[in-house]
């Protein structure tokens, strides 16, 4: 019996996360990297934590950026090198839908993780306790729009040898709106405003992104196949 | 069943397929042959549809492979150079997941392909552990259980010892008595019945 679109999606979830745990090396990277840099501003800016509690927004959100485009080169890159990006064209289940799969599970090991450890680094910059819920869920929000922005750019490097470089230019750009939206709502969290309004704009690009990604990136990795 | 017609395929300046046609007919296994690089893996790969042709069609049923994408592809099964298997994985994971995407496979299934491949004795060791040869029966139990009428098999036997070798012109032979209809690109002479062959040879000219 032929395997239906939900249960093919269950199968690439429950391998890569098997997959991701039995290599926690490459799960601790992006997430200790961004531990490291947003623990490094303290260091370098200054002890004074009211100056730092204002630096905060910012340095959260371009060290998660800087930290999802290092998890964003592992999304497709092994399973083009095996083989397995092959089967998935051939399979006979939509390439889109499979794809979708494999970032929003890319998302669960990468984004997730960084989004719960990020009281941590915040709490070294001078956030309050109470704001811990709103930079958690931003960031959340956040990772999760830019892994399907950047399931796009990693399909189109997939061609390329040296793909790194390229996808990182190819990202920043289109993640720029999540950075403004999701500094700001972090921002409004740690200064105890409503930050239901750039939570909102932060959905609207998840939502964007997860009607448009998939296709782009089924698109690219078709591309990148030849 | 399968046909192919004028397909004329460019990689960049090289003009790699110069109208190549041919029909494969259920039961019968199209043999590609010829010299490295003339062409034999980029004809599989256009055949799968990984590949777009400048010029030329490939129809399946009666119906260009192109209109109906998903369909073709629950027919066919494809092995490339490189078995398609996750190193940190073992044979059965990787075969439940690889033929599980396809169609629903119970472990009992799993197992028995891998009795049939020879591959039953390392089956719970994760495949990056196993040697060329032995990932290529893994993932040619993958093939048989797909139970795809339509078999695209790159060098099937590369890395293969004798056994093996005779286990993949088996396999190849139990799918044409099914009615199967196989593809195979092949450096070697495979020891098949001349009367099921269709031979090919690409570059020749």
């Amino acid at each position: 019996m032929k395997t239906s679109p939900l249960a093919a999606a269950g199968l690439v979830v429950v391998r890569d996360l098997r997959l991701a745990f039995r290599k926690p090396s490459q799960l601790m990277q992006p997430l200790v990297f961004f531990l490291i840099v947003a623990t490094l501003f303290p260091l370098s800016l200054t002890p004074e934590m009211s100056r730092l509690r204002d630096a905060a927004p910012g340095v959260l959100w371009i060290s998660a950026l800087l930290s999802s485009l290092l998890a964003l080169e592992f999304l497709f890159r092994e399973d083009a090198m095996d083989g397995t990006l092959e089967q998935f064209a051939l399979s006979g289940q939509s390439l889109t839908w499979m794809l979708f799969a494999k970032t929003c599970t890319h998302w669960l090991f990468t984004g997730v993780p960084l989004a719960l450890a990020a009281p941590v680094a915040a709490a070294a910059l001078g956030v309050p306790g109470e704001a811990m819920w709103g930079v958690v869920a931003s960031l959340a929000l956040g990772s999760f729009a830019l892994s399907l922005v950047g399931a796009v750019s990693a399909g189109l490097t997939l061609g390329a040898r040296r793909g790194g470089v390229l996808l990182s230019l190819l990202t920043l750009p289109l993640a720029v709106p999540i950075l403004i939206f999701g500094a700001r709502a972090t921002e409004l969290a740690i200064t105890g405003g409503d930050l239901a309004g750039p939570m909102y704009l932060l959905g609207a690009i998840a939502v964007l992104g997860v009607t448009l990604a998939p296709l782009a990136a089924a698109a690219a990795v078709r591309i990148g196949l030849e | 069943m399968l046909k192919v017609s004028g397909l004329h395929l460019w990689r960049g300046d090289r003009h790699v397929l110069r109208g190549v046609s041919f029909e494969g007919v259920p039961g019968k296994c199209v043999l590609l042959t010829g010299r490295n690089g003339a062409g034999k893996t980029s004809l599989i790969r256009v055949i799968a549809g990984l590949l777009e042709a400048e010029e030329g069609e490939v129809s399946w049923r009666g119906q260009s492979t192109r209109a109906d994408r998903h369909a073709f592809h629950s027919d066919l099964s494809y092995l490339g150079h490189e078995p398609p298997l996750k190193g940190d994985l073992t044979a059965q994971e990787n075969l439940r997941f690889l033929v599980g995407i396809r169609r629903s496979v119970s472990a009992a299934e799993i197992d028995a392909a891998l009795s049939r491949t020879g591959a039953k004795a390392f089956s719970d060791r994760p495949v990056r552990m196993l040697s060329a040869g032995q990932k290529r029966r893994v993932a040619l139990a993958g093939v048989v259980l797909s139970q795809a009428p339509l078999w695209l098999l790159d060098e099937p036997t590369t890395n293969l010892d004798a056994d093996g070798q005779t286990l993949v012109c088996e396999l190849i032979n139990e799918q044409l008595s099914r009615d199967g209809l196989v593809v195979a690109a092949v450096h070697h002479a495979m020891a098949l019945p001349e009367s099921r062959l269709i031979p090919l040879e690409l570059g020749a000219a």
